[in-house]
């Protein structure tokens, strides 16, 4: 009981750290040109790559703990990315006419939170591989 | 009282992430790992309930006078933590390079015309339960 109320502990800290962390990349990339969202494109890639990355390692040379991995994957990167606001950005953008810009928008996020996820581990595969000094 | 909006989408954040480990686990408990459908309830529920509030509030008005502190809190903070990219990323990856690739596509569909359909139906259902028109 108390473990386990320590890992729902560790997942809300870590998702308060992720969400707090989208809202400023989301505010610094709000003015930027192209009429894309950029804010959130960029928390999805950047969280793909790091859940990516953390689960290559912590299955290789860098094992966490169960809470760890709560904190870092449940809480960080799930609280950092976001599927609710990206589908309403897309309805948005079709709903201004904008159709063009909904389906790239959709087209770009899908390849670059897989490509993410695909260079996080493949990173965390190669760091596995590196020998220990 | 004036409060930053960032202790609202940290406040809101923190609960959006526990119940979606909670909501998660339960699913996975009942129909297992094999598909990913604990983060696909999770997508569709978060896209249904953003829409709803978008509806409910108008979004035009969101956009064009600037964000509350409720819709910090509960949007940008809840359920935007409550949903996730970054897991559906890596299980659809983790599908994708699999026995069954078809699964991974069958994953990005489903997810992606899902999370559409449900904020748009949530954004019409808010907007009659306000009373505006569509």
């Amino acid at each position: 009981m108390k473990a386990a109320i320590a890992n729902y502990a560790a997942v809300a800290a870590g998702s308060a750290l992720g969400a707090m962390a989208r809202y400023l990349v989301s505010l610094w990339l709000l003015a930027a040109p192209g009429g894309l969202p950029w804010g959130t494109l960029s928390v999805n890639l950047l969280g793909s790559i790091a859940i990516g990355l953390i689960a290559a390692l912590s299955a290789g040379r860098w094992p966490l703990s169960s809470r760890m991995q709560l904190f870092l994957i449940g809480g960080i990167c799930g609280g950092f990315t976001t599927f609710s606001i990206f589908s309403l950005e897309v309805l948005t953008l079709a709903g201004t006419g904008a159709l063009g810009m909904a389906l790239l928008y959709i087209g770009l996020s899908v390849s670059l939170w897989l490509a993410g996820a695909w260079l996080g581990t493949s990173a965390g595969a190669w760091l596995n591989r590196r020998p220990d000094r | 009282m004036d409060v930053h909006p960032l202790i609202w989408v940290g406040a809101g954040g923190a609960l959006g992430g526990v119940l979606r480990v909670l909501l998660t686990a339960v699913v996975t408990a009942r129909w297992g790992a094999v598909f990913p459908w604990g983060t696909l309830v999770v997508n569709l529920s978060g896209a249904l309930l953003l829409g709803l509030l978008a509806g409910v509030w108008g979004l035009d008005v969101l956009l064009l006078q600037g964000p509350t502190a409720s819709w910090w809190l509960l949007a940008v903070g809840v359920l935007g933590s409550y949903t996730t990219v970054s897991s559906f990323s890596l299980q659809t990856l983790t599908l994708l390079r699999g026995a069954a690739p078809w699964r991974g596509y069958l994953n990005i569909a489903a997810s992606l015309l899902g999370c559409l359909m449900a904020v748009s139906l949530g954004l019409i259902v808010g907007r009659l339960v306000a009373g505006g028109s569509l």
